[in-house]
């Protein structure tokens, strides 16, 4: 949609303001020019110990954890409200009580802005999206009607994950849609997003959303799912089983059809290479197809600084090499939660944890720097040595080990490929 | 592969929850209201340790299986509500006429105590009607009991309340 003259503007996620013009857009849309004497935006420097870019579960964590140790802190995020994928998660967490087990989705990033909004040397810029990270360790960021040039000591990339696609064909078709889209739409926004819907994949992520659509009055008529067995937690399927929501393994989404909206979605079983079985087509009377196929991580930043890269299929995709304390190849540009390696919000949350509490022991006074070094090691031994023990954290785990090199291997890898950029005042 | 069926179903019957502890025995089954917590798998969570009030559950570590001591268990139903797998249930098969069951609940509208309710099983097929005999809420889950008919205890995982036309 075309939003006061903005083309390719995400409508479905922009806050309605007073004197807003949507115009439905044809084709690619216009870039707006302006003429070199104008000036379109105002501009502001700021100068922060932390710069946290991503207000989800470890950005958040992170930035809390840096104020604690007396570090000023900005955290910029492209959402009108900071939690990232706790404000649309309506089901209890896992874990213990400590890490906010128990509580919801919502209820975390809630708890989360209460704790920030009384936290001191902290700003919060909220509708703003980081653009690039340059020479002179500078971060630019802009919002509709301001241009940051933020030049921090500390970069904590918290950039979190992109819902992959699948192709199909008339996948286009609206109705068509991400299981993240729907639960902001539905969970976050309240609007019910369709009656009848087809679940594409069984991991937690298609578990709990087509619970949530259960909650939500939508009719949902099977959740389809490649392999043998179900992806996610066997908690998480028990609790649609018995609503009848059907569990389809070894069955593939072929195709869907509809005129303006999808209202119609064929499956088809798979043999044990995955090629589809003619004659085992399932026609399901949807006008919602959701894809929970899984996330890849959003390292953009990461890449553009000039961190070394790896492919870690664990992980979801490319992602920073790191060190155990979360730091990358880019002198103090740090990693944490899904950007890291696709996980869960637990481990985020340790995560941004363990990436502030090693900013902190690099950056405070003595008594201070050994408090936080402490306090790191024993997260860190909680996560590696107990959390990720859980065999259902196997293969996250051993993508995070793949992609964490020590100190010294930091150090060789960092004098091999130089990065281009580094933050603050250390080597 | 796992070996276990529910890992295709989604569902689990009484001897994979018996061969992983989770199945209370028959005798105490029959004393009296007990927690039955099908939690098969090893999640990094615990919370249904500190919440119990008799202290009947014990994990080691936070990705063990809970482990229920059934003698201290007095079937209170604080775990319904507080799990967040929504995997604890509490099962009463010590009267004659009926069984009760206590599933967690997530749906609107809440039914009320008297109200009548479908009754569905793990696959989520209706197996009867049931009455609720009571209803308390943590966090908005709710926990509902309800009398299902004799012989049926084992099978009544969730309600479905019928909404009226």
């Amino acid at each position: 949609m075309v939003v006061n003259g903005v083309s390719n503007t995400k409508t479905c996620k922009l806050p309605v303001k007073e004197g807003l013009k949507v115009v439905r857009q044809k084709g690619w849309g216009e870039v707006k020019t302006i003429s070199s004497e104008e000036k379109y935006v105002e501009k502001e420097e700021i100068e922060t110990d932390v710069l946290v870019v991503g207000g989800g579960p470890a950005g958040l964590e992170a930035a809390l954890t840096a104020t604690s140790y007396g570090l000023n802190v900005v955290v910029v995020d492209e959402h009108f409200k900071l939690g990232g994928q706790l404000l649309k998660q309506t089901h209890k967490f896992f874990g213990n009580v400590e890490l906010f087990g128990g509580m919801r989705g919502f209820q975390i990033a809630e708890n989360y802005l209460k704790k920030l909004r009384n936290a001191p040397g902290i700003r919060i810029l909220t509708e703003t999206a980081v653009y690039g990270v340059f020479r002179g360790g500078v971060v630019g960021a802009v919002s509709e009607n301001k241009h940051y040039v933020i030049k921090p000591r500390f970069l904590i990339a918290a950039t979190g994950a992109q819902e992959r696609f699948l192709e199909f064909p008339n996948n286009d078709l609206p109705g068509v849609i991400g299981a993240g889209g729907v639960q902001t739409i539905m969970n976050e926004f309240g609007v019910k997003p369709g009656e009848k819907a087809l679940v594409v994949g069984s991991g937690n992520v298609g578990l709990i959303v087509s619970y949530q659509l259960l909650q939500a009055g939508v009719e949902v008529k099977a959740v389809v799912e490649i392999l043998p067995e179900i992806g996610g937690w066997f908690v998480h399927a028990a609790k649609i089983r018995r609503y009848g929501i059907p569990i389809l393994t070894r069955h593939t989404l072929r195709y869907v059809e509809g005129d303006m909206r999808v209202r119609k979605a064929v499956v088809a079983a798979v043999d044990e290479k995955f090629n589809y079985v003619p004659g085992t087509e399932k026609e399901f009377d949807a006008d919602l197809v959701l894809l929970a196929i899984g996330l890849e991580p959003d390292t953009r930043l990461h890449a553009q600084a000039g961190a070394v890269m790896k492919y870690v299929p664990e992980l979801g995709g490319i992602v920073p090499v790191r060190t155990r304390d979360l730091e990358t190849t880019v002198v103090n540009m740090y990693v944490a939660g899904d950007s890291s390696g696709i996980e869960e919000a637990t481990t985020a949350i340790l995560e941004g944890r363990i990436a502030a509490l090693s900013v902190a022991s690099k950056s405070c006074d003595t008594s201070k720097a050994s408090k936080a070094l402490d306090e790191m090691e024993g997260i860190l031994k909680f996560l590696w040595e107990e959390y990720r023990a859980s065999p259902l954290l196997a293969r996250a785990r051993k993508g995070k080990e793949t992609a964490t090199v020590s100190r010294e291997e930091l150090r060789e890898l960092r004098k091999t490929y130089p990065p281009p950029i580094s933050f603050g005042d250390s080597v | 592969m796992s070996g276990y069926r529910f890992r295709e179903t989604g569902v689990i019957e009484l001897d994979e929850l018996e061969k992983l502890g989770l199945l209370p025995p028959q005798e105490r089954l029959k004393r009296g209201p007990v927690a039955l917590l099908e939690c098969p798998e090893k999640i990094p969570c615990n919370i249904c340790v500190p919440y119990c009030p008799t202290k009947a559950i014990e994990m080691k570590s936070i990705i063990d299986l809970p482990v229920v001591d059934w003698n201290k268990c007095t079937g209170c139903g604080i775990c319904v509500v507080v799990c967040p797998g929504l995997a604890a249930f509490v099962v009463d098969l010590s009267k004659e006429d009926a069984d009760y069951v206590t599933v967690p609940h997530e749906f609107l509208p809440v039914p009320k105590r008297g109200d009548e309710v479908v009754l569905l099983n793990k696959k989520g097929e209706r197996v009867g009607k049931g009455t609720v005999i009571r209803v308390w809420e943590r966090n908005r889950t709710y926990a509902v009991t309800v009398r299902v008919p004799k012989g049926l205890g084992m099978e009544v995982r969730a309600i479905w309340v019928e909404k009226k036309q």
